[in-house]
């Protein structure tokens, strides 16, 4: 019998939800609010030396990786059940759309976290 | 062969429960719009100094803050749900024999949650005091 792929997606979706309940709030708060309107924060915190110095640090590359990510297979996931919950038959074409785009976003990421 | 098929339109808008369920289910695209938007800064950050400041502009027009003003209700709300559900979700959690108590994995979700907004936002801070020199 072939093995289903399920545990694998729901495992990502499940790691992308926890990580996106710990500190996406926060996340989103610091890169899309507080530092473009500089409020609290300056923009400074996220200049090109800062971004260019943690995009090329080792730990700063695994932690734009895995936010990027999770996050991403994480939301594509709960969209494909949505679309569902619209009523939308959905099958092994929409599956392999949502799960393809979070498995080709995270390569994007990979590729330009490898030669930045 | 003709099949009945129930009517699955507007069903979300028949009850509040279900209004909440899509509510939550809304952060998805969301947290998805906001991988990309980190995706498309990352991008930029490689082609250099002038089109990562180009991404940095568009994040400070108002319609960019206002869509991460409306994600980060969201996301709090998937968050508060996602720590609520946390008892059923997570294998039976065990302490010194005794099964740990519902309200406690709720709790130890939130507070971690909140121990790890302060460190990622006292970083964030010292990031911003220290190349303010």
């Amino acid at each position: 019998m072939k093995r289903s792929n399920k545990p694998v997606f729901w495992s990502l979706f499940g790691a992308g939800g926890m990580l996106s309940a710990l500190i996406g709030p926060m996340l989103i708060f610091i890169t899309g609010i507080a530092v473009p309107a500089g409020i609290l924060l300056s923009r400074e915190a996220m200049s090109y030396e800062r971004a260019l110095a943690f995009a090329r640090n080792g730990f700063g590359k695994l932690a734009i990786f895995i936010v990027i990510s999770l996050f991403l297979f994480h939301g594509l996931h709960r969209m494909y059940h949505s679309v569902h919950d619209f009523g939308v038959p959905v099958g092994p074409g929409l599956k392999a759309l949502f799960h393809g785009l979070a498995i080709a976003g995270s390569c994007v990421a990979a590729y330009l976290l490898a030669t930045v | 062969m003709k099949t009945y098929v129930r009517p699955m339109a507007g069903w979300w808008r028949r009850n509040p429960f279900y209004l909440w369920y899509m509510l939550r289910e809304a952060s998805c695209v969301f947290i998805t719009a906001y991988a990309l938007i980190l995706l498309a800064g990352l991008a930029r950050l490689v082609q250099g100094e002038a089109a990562f400041e180009a991404w940095l502009e568009i994040l400070s027009r108002p319609w960019s803050i206002g869509f991460h003003a409306v994600a980060l209700v969201l996301v709090l709300y998937h968050a508060w749900t996602w720590f609520k559900v946390m008892p059923k979700t997570l294998p039976l959690v065990r302490l010194g024999g005794k099964r740990v108590p519902d309200v406690l994995i709720v709790s130890s979700g939130i507070a971690a949650s909140a121990v790890l907004s302060v460190i990622l936002f006292a970083a964030a801070w010292w990031f911003s005091l220290s190349s303010a020199q």
